[in-house]
């Protein structure tokens, strides 16, 4: 079924009218209510009559987390609090989380959008949903329910881990679709298998999996092991949470809901635009947020996208599966993690520059984090107890910032490789 | 009566310790004590040289983690029952020993290498009970 065969089925030259009409309200309103990016503006010598269509976009200044740092928490915000029903934040590199506000207008846009993707998936009314995407700060729990319950699916709010539990639900109240990370849906299927439970047992059918990257042999596996088809859905809480862009059942890249998320493709490092078709940094524009609207945001993330028709009849433009990132983020386990978050974290504790390296492996099918540091003088003491404290409470700290668990060894000093001066970071063991 | 003892951070893989005592050896550094203490995944190695700064310095150079510590070494006689009645001093005057280390010198005497919670407080308990303490430029000639 299509949700809004309207919009999701219109033809370019529609779809550009809509979208140029809502920008130029868009910009207009940022223009008027947040001061740094009217700034950025006036700095290219821009004013919001200079757009006048979609084909303008690239004339607009661009939009980073590092605005939404610095405006911490509510400056991106172009309306009074009064009009905020509700807020989300991401895990921030510094402490600071990046920090998003919903008006009603917008939570009605974002069940809308994530109702279109349960439809492009081939979720209908009739499905058990049960979403074990965090709920809470993070925006997948919520952010699938209400498109969920909009559809008017059964949802189960059960929310990330409790793996027994999540079994227990699947089997005695007949789930038949799963909303989750595409690891932690592997995670289940090793758990069925230690319990004895088959996938003849269950009832699911569909899988929606997102918030991590993921590969055609993750997929194949996850839908062998559960015996469902398995979704891809792609969403940032900056330009909205889940739903900028899903599947459809034909799985041939993410349909983008681009009359409300405007998808671009620049070069990573000169910015500039780039052809159809190729690969690069992908951008996005919100047209009809009324909370937090944002002008081309760089995700980040690298892939391209497919403007073709797609066999199941909607004209929105395809995304390809992330194929990577232009910055050094990492995803684990859903979560983002940045190395300077690391560093700073060790920074605190020695008050010199740490040297560490972060592995992260994949082992079974969840990502491990191990984290190797330098012994230097600072940290070393000739007590065993003291050094098995300082490596609990690296750890501690570690996890306490970044949200996920850490494996730390601690070595000698000289022993993390460097190039050119630089230590190596990163070593990402993960075949994606 | 303090002794600096060479502390070195070396992890749990094959050569370290060769390299050290190599590294040392080809100073002209000898070694009076030598102990290490591990874990699954790290170890400890503490010793006594002859020349402890030009140890550190040696050390240092080749980019190992290493300190030097604050240590007192006692002389005991090598007799049944003479560590006990040092330590039962020591405990029943509330130091606390983090570390210790011991070796015999001959069917008279042993030495024992202690790193206690306090040391001057260490140094003045051994001192009033008359136990004997080890000069370290006696201790860094054996």
């Amino acid at each position: 079924m299509i949700w809004n065969e309207k919009i999701e089925c219109a033809s370019r030259d529609e779809m550009k009218a809509l979208q140029s009409e809502r920008l130029i309200d868009t910009v207009q309103r940022i223009y008027h209510s947040i001061p740094s990016y009217r700034k950025k503006m006036q700095e290219v010598g821009l004013v919001p009559g200079d757009i006048k269509s979609i084909d303008d976009l690239s004339k607009l200044p661009f939009t980073t987390k590092q605005d939404l740092r610095d405006n911490y928490p509510f400056g991106m915000f172009t309306v009074p609090m009064s009009e905020i029903v509700r807020v989300h934040a991401s895990s921030g590199t510094t402490g600071k989380p990046t920090v998003v506000g919903y008006t009603r207008k917008d939570l009605n846009t974002w069940a809308e959008v994530v109702t279109r993707t349960l439809c492009m998936a081939g979720v209908h009314r009739n499905d058990m949903v049960q979403i074990a995407y965090g709920y809470g700060l993070f925006t997948g729990g919520l952010g699938m329910h209400y498109g969920c319950e909009n559809l008017g699916a059964s949802v189960i709010p059960i929310s990330g881990g409790n793996t027994q539990k999540q079994l227990q639900l699947m089997q005695d109240f007949g789930t038949s679709v799963i909303a989750c990370t595409p690891s932690y849906s592997l995670f289940l299927a090793e758990a069925m298998e230690e319990a004895g439970i088959k996938k003849e047992d269950l009832n699911l059918r569909v899988g929606i999996f997102g918030a991590e990257p993921w590969t055609e042999e993750m997929r194949r596996e996850i839908e062998s092991k559960l015996g469902l088809k398995a979704i891809d859905i792609y969403g940032l809480s900056e330009v909205i949470g889940p739903g900028v862009s899903c599947e459809c059942e034909h799985q041939c890249g993410m349909h983008i809901n681009e009359d409300h998320f405007v998808p671009e493709i620049i070069h990573p490092e000169t910015l500039e635009p780039m052809p159809a078709g190729e690969v690069g940094e992908l951008v996005f524009t919100t047209v009809t947020k009324e909370g937090i609207p944002i002008i081309r945001y760089r995700t980040r993330d690298l892939t391209r996208l497919i403007y073709d028709q797609c066999a199941c009849g909607r004209t929105l433009v395809r995304m390809e599966k992330c194929k990577g990132r232009s910055d050094d983020m990492l995803i684990i386990r859903g979560v983002n993690v940045f190395p300077s978050q690391i560093e700073s974290v060790l920074l605190d504790m020695s008050e010199t520059e740490p040297h560490y390296l972060l592995i992260v492996e994949r082992e079974g099918n969840l990502d491990s984090l191990k984290l190797m540091v330098e012994v230097q003088e600072q940290f070393f003491s000739d007590e065993v107890k003291k050094l098995e404290v300082l490596r609990k409470k690296i750890t501690h700290n570690i996890q306490s910032t970044l949200g996920i668990s850490v494996q730390v060894k601690l070595v000698e000093p000289k022993t993390i490789e460097r190039t050119a001066g630089k230590a190596k970071r990163v070593i990402d063991n993960r075949k994606m | 009566m303090i002794i600096k003892q060479l502390s070195v951070f070396l992890e749990n893989k094959s050569g370290r310790l060769n390299e050290v005592s190599q590294l040392l050896g080809d100073a002209g550094i000898n070694l009076s004590a030598l102990s290490v203490a591990d874990t699954s995944e790290f170890g400890i190695l503490r010793l006594i040289a002859s020349d402890p700064d030009k140890a550190y310095q040696v050390l240092k150079a080749a980019d190992f983690s290493v300190k030097l510590t604050d240590v007192v070494c006692l002389n005991s006689p090598n007799v049944p029952g003479a560590l006990a009645k040092a330590l039962n001093i020591l405990s029943s005057e509330e130091v606390f020993i983090e570390y210790l280390y011991a070796f015999s010198m001959d069917k008279r005497s042993a030495n024992i290498v202690l790193k206690p919670d306090d040391i001057e407080k260490c140094i003045q308990v051994l001192q009033k009970h008359q136990l004997e303490l080890v000069k370290a430029s006696d201790l860094y000639k054996i």
